[in-house]
C-alpha cells in the first residue's frame, strides 16, 4: 500500500450542485431532519494509486444531503438506462444505444466535485453524463425515440446528447475524437483566462488512440487545464483490456503527465479525485484519472455482453461493487434514512421515469421541414434538395 | 514566365525586392492613389491581420505559423504583432491540433487552422467532417463551430503524388461545410475575411502557385471592412458563345484560353466559382442559358469532381438550353508524377481548355479519340 499523506486542503466543504435542501425534500414523502450540510467523513473503498504525483487523501468529506443526492440521482440513472433497454427491445429506440448502468458513480461523483462552468465531453455512452449535467428524463427519452422534444430535437439520437449551457459538449460517435476536442475546450478556457477545467472522458478502448497522445502532448506543452478521464470498464466493445493494450495501466500511460487510479464504483472516491484533478490542472496542466468501473450491459444493445466475459463476473461485480448499493449502505450506516424510505425513493424514481417515457411517447416526431434546419448557422438562402432533386427543395436561412 | 520565376523564388524563401517591399507595408497602403497591386500572399496576410485585430477571439494555429513566419509566409509578422497566445506553433500532429481547434470553436473561440498543405488535412479529416461540419446539425443548433481550415490545395510544381491532390470535390460534398477557393487577391482578401467572420466551418482552399501572383486591388478591396459574399460566383469575363466554369489557378488559364478563343471568333464567358460549397448554381445556369454551351475546368481528379456536379446541375436545371454536350477538363486520372513532362500532362493546360471550348462549339476539326 502506498503511504498516504492526509492533505487537508483537499478536503473541501461541500457544494451540492444538483439539489438544495428545499427541493430535495420535495422528492421525498418525509422530511429528514438530518438532511443538512454537517460534514460526514467517509473513507474511500481503497486508497488512490498515483503516477508522478502525490495522491489525495482517501478520507472524503461528504454530508447527509450529498449522500442522498447521490442515491436519488444514481437510482434515477439506473432506472433510466434499464428503461432504455426495454424501449430498445420494443423497437422504440433505433440504431445504437450504449448503456451506462454500473458506471453511475463516475457521472455523479464528477458532478459533485466540479461546477457547471467546468466542461465535460464524452463519447457515445452519454445519457447519464447528460443527466448529471442537468439534462431531463423527457429530453433523454424523447431524443432516444427520435421525437421533437428530445435534447437534440430528435436529430442526434443516443450518441449525440448535448447541454453546452451547463458545460456538456456531447455526445460523440467517433472513438477517441472527443479527447482532442476536450483539450480544445481547455484551450479556450485558458485563452479566456477562466478558472475552469475540462474533463475529456474516454474508455479503455479509446485509450490507445493516437490522437489522444497528440492531444496529451499539446496539453502538457501548453499547460492546459485538461483532465483526461479514462472510464476503464475493462472491455473495449468485446475486447478485454489485456488484449488491446500492452500496458492497461491507463493512469500511467501519460508518461510525463501525472495520473491517478480511482475506484470508479465509489462516488466519493470519484468526487475526491475530481476535486484534486481540478486543483492540480489549474496550476500544473493535464492529469489522467483512470476510473476503475464496470458496465453491466454489453457494449451496446446489439451486444449481449456475455460472449467475451462470464455471467459470474458480471454478477460478482454487481454483488461486491455496485455503486448504488455502496451509497445505500453508507446512508443506512449513518442513519440518514431507513431501508423502506430508500425503497420508496426508488419506487418514486421508477414512476418518474415511466411518466417521462409516457410523455416522450406522446411527443411528436420532428416536422419534415426539420430535415433542412441547422445545416448551417448562416445559410445565405442556399437551396438544399431532398432525395429527389426535382422534388421538394428547402431554403437554408 | 517572370511571374512564375518570382513565385518559385518566393517559395524558396529568397526575397525579391519588389515583393519584399510589400511585406513591409501591409496591404500596400503606402502607394499613392491609382491602380494598386497586391500579391495573393499579402492579401491573405492582411486579411488575417485585420480580422485578428477586429476580434480577439480569432487565433491562428498550425505548423510553422509563428516563428518560421509561415511555411509559405502567409502568416508573416503576425506572431510579433499578436503574440504566442494567438499565433500558435503546433507539433506535427494534425489529428490532435485540428481536434483541439474544433474544441476551442465549440467553446466560442474562432480558430484559423493552417494545414501546411491540404494533403495533410487527411490526417485530420475526421475532425473536419465529423466534429466540425456535422455538430450544428446533430445538436439541433446548440453547438456551432466558427472555424476556418485554410492552406494550399492542389498541384504545386514537382512535389509528387502525395503532395498534389485537390480536395475541393471531397470537402464540397459535405453538408455543414462551406468550401471556398479564391483566385485573385481580391478573392483572397474578401473570401478569407468572410470565412473568418462566418459562424460555420469553412474550408479555404488556397493555391501555392498563386501566392506570389499580383493582382490589381481597388480602395474598396483594401478597406478593412471589405468582405465578399459566400456562395456567389464571379463572372470574370463576359461572353456569349460558351461558358467556362472554374476555380483557383485554373481561372487564370481559362482567361488566357478565352483570349485565344476570342481571336478565333469564340466569345467565352469565364466564371470564377469562388465558392465550391454552396455552389452558385444560379449564376452558372443563367450563364449556360445565355451561351448554351459549357466547359467545366478543374485541376483535381475527374471522377466525382466539381465539374461532374456542375454538369449534373446544368442538366437538371437547364437541359433544354444546352446545344452541345457538357465538356469536362480536369486533372488526369492518375497520381501526380514527378517528371516535368509527365506532370505537365497530368494537369490541364490552356490548350486543353481551348480545345474543349471549340468542341463545345462544334468547331474542332478532329473528334476526340474514342475506344
Amino acid at each position: 500500500m502506498a503511504l498516504l499523506r492526509r492533505s487537508s486542503h483537499l478536503i473541501r466543504p461541500l457544494t451540492s450542485p444538483t439539489l438544495t435542501a428545499s427541493n430535495l425534500t420535495s422528492y421525498l414523502r418525509h422530511s429528514f431532519s438530518s438532511l443538512d450540510d454537517t460534514p460526514i467523513t467517509v473513507e474511500t473503498s481503497m486508497p488512490f494509486t498515483s503516477h508522478n504525483c502525490e495522491p489525495p487523501s482517501r478520507s472524503v468529506e461528504t454530508s447527509a444531503k450529498e449522500l442522498m443526492t447521490f442515491f436519488i440521482d444514481m437510482a434515477t440513472m439506473r432506472r433510466m438506462e434499464i428503461a432504455a433497454d426495454s424501449l430498445y427491445k420494443a423497437k422504440l429506440i433505433r440504431g445504437f444505444c450504449h448503456l451506462y448502468d454500473g458506471q453511475e458513480a463516475v457521472a455523479i461523483g464528477m458532478e459533485a466535485g466540479i461546477t457547471k462552468k467546468d466542461c465535460i465531453i464524452t463519447a457515445y455512452r452519454d445519457h447519464c453524463i447528460y443527466f448529471c449535467r442537468g439534462g431531463t428524463l423527457l429530453g433523454t427519452f424523447a431524443e432516444l425515440m427520435g421525437r421533437k422534444n428530445g435534447c437534440s430535437n430528435g436529430k442526434g439520437g443516443s450518441m449525440h446528447f448535448y447541454k453546452p449551457e451547463s458545460g456538456f459538449y456531447g455526445g460523440h460517435g467517433i472513438v477517441g475524437a472527443q479527447v482532442p476536442l476536450g483539450v480544445g475546450l481547455a484551450f479556450a478556457q485558458k485563452y479566456n483566462k477562466e478558472d475552469h477545467v475540462s474533463f475529456a472522458l474516454y474508455g479503455d478502448g479509446a485509450a490507445n488512440q493516437g490522437q489522444l497522445f497528440e492531444a496529451l502532448n499539446m496539453a502538457a506543452l501548453w499547460d492546459l487545464p485538461a483532465i483526461f478521464v479514462c472510464e476503464n470498464n475493462h472491455y473495449g466493445m468485446g475486447t478485454a483490456e489485456w488484449r488491446a493494450a500492452k500496458s492497461p495501466s491507463y493512469y500511467k500511460r501519460g508518461d510525463y503527465v501525472p495520473g491517478l487510479k480511482v475506484d470508479g464504483m465509489d462516488a466519493l472516491a470519484v468526487k475526491q479525485a475530481c476535486i484534486f484533478a481540478k486543483e492540480h490542472s489549474l496550476k500544473n496542466g493535464p492529469l489522467i484519472l483512470e476510473m476503475d468501473t464496470y458496465r453491466y450491459h454489453g457494449h451496446s444493445m446489439s451486444d449481449p455482453g456475455s460472449t467475451y466475459r462470464t455471467r459470474d463476473e458480471i454478477s460478482g461485480v454487481r454483488q461486491e461493487r455496485d455503486p448504488i448499493e455502496r451509497v445505500r449502505k453508507l446512508i443506512l450506516a449513518h442513519d440518514i434514512a431507513t431501508e423502506k424510505e430508500l425503497k420508496d425513493i426508488e419506487k418514486e424514481k421508477r414512476k418518474e421515469v415511466d411518466d417521462a417515457i409516457a410523455q416522450a411517447k406522446e411527443s411528436p416526431v420532428p416536422d419534415p421541414s426539420e430535415l433542412y434546419t441547422n445545416v448551417y448557422v448562416k445559410g445565405y438562402g442556399v437551396e438544399a434538395c431532398g432525395a429527389d432533386r426535382k422534388g421538394v427543395k428547402a431554403v437554408l436561412p | 514566365m517572370l511571374g512564375f520565376i518570382r513565385q518559385t523564388v518566393c517559395n524558396r524563401g529568397v526575397s525579391v525586392s519588389k515583393s519584399q517591399l510589400r511585406f513591409l507595408v501591409p496591404g500596400g497602403r503606402n502607394y499613392a492613389s491609382g491602380a494598386k497591386e497586391m500579391t495573393v500572399r499579402d492579401a491573405l496576410n492582411s486579411a488575417l491581420d485585420e480580422e485578428m485585430s477586429a476580434d480577439s477571439k480569432v487565433f491562428i494555429m498550425g505548423e510553422e505559423v509563428g516563428e518560421y513566419q509561415g511555411a509559405y509566409k502567409i502568416t508573416k509578422g503576425l506572431l510579433d504583432k499578436y503574440g504566442p497566445d494567438r499565433v500558435i506553433d503546433t507539433p506535427i500532429t494534425e489529428a490532435g491540433f485540428t481536434g483541439i481547434a474544433v474544441g476551442a470553436a465549440y467553446h466560442s473561440l474562432k480558430p484559423v487552422v493552417e494545414f501546411m498543405t491540404f494533403n495533410f488535412s487527411m490526417q485530420a479529416i475526421d475532425h473536419i467532417i465529423n466534429s466540425a461540419a456535422k455538430s450544428n446539425y446533430m445538436s439541433a443548433g446548440q453547438i456551432s463551430v466558427p472555424i476556418v481550415f485554410r492552406g494550399p490545395n492542389g498541384a504545386a510544381a514537382g512535389v509528387g503524388a502525395q503532395h498534389s491532390q485537390c480536395y475541393a470535390a471531397w470537402f464540397g460534398a459535405c453538408p455543414g461545410l462551406k468550401v471556398l477557393a479564391p483566385y485573385s487577391s481580391e478573392d483572397a482578401r474578401g473570401l478569407l475575411k468572410a470565412a473568418i467572420r462566418d459562424p460555420d466551418p469553412v474550408v479555404f482552399l488556397e493555391n501555392e502557385l498563386l501566392y506570389g501572383e499580383s493582382f490589381p486591388v481597388s480602395a474598396e478591396v483594401l478597406d478593412s471592412s471589405f468582405c465578399l459574399p459566400i456562395g456567389k460566383a464571379k463572372i470574370e469575363r463576359e461572353g456569349k458563345d460558351v461558358t467556362i466554369t472554374t476555380f483557383s489557378k485554373m481561372v487564370g488559364f481559362a482567361l488566357k484560353a478565352a483570349e485565344i478563343l476570342e481571336k478565333e471568333g469564340i466569345s467565352a464567358e469565364v466564371i470564377n466559382l469562388r465558392s465550391i460549397r454552396p455552389l452558385d448554381r444560379a449564376t452558372i445556369n443563367s450563364s449556360v442559358r445565355k451561351t448554351n454551351r459549357l466547359v467545366t475546368v478543374e485541376e483535381g481528379f475527374p471522377q466525382h469532381g466539381v465539374g461532374a456536379e456542375i454538369c449534373a446541375s446544368v442538366v437538371e436545371e437547364s437541359f433544354e438550353y444546352l446545344d452541345a454536350p457538357v465538356e469536362r477538363i480536369a486533372g488526369a486520372d492518375v497520381c501526380m508524377p514527378y517528371a516535368a513532362n509527365l506532370e505537365r500532362l497530368a494537369v490541364p493546360q490552356i490548350e486543353d481548355i481551348v480545345r474543349a471550348a471549340k468542341r463545345a462549339c462544334y468547331r474542332s476539326t478532329s473528334m476526340a479519340a474514342t475506344g
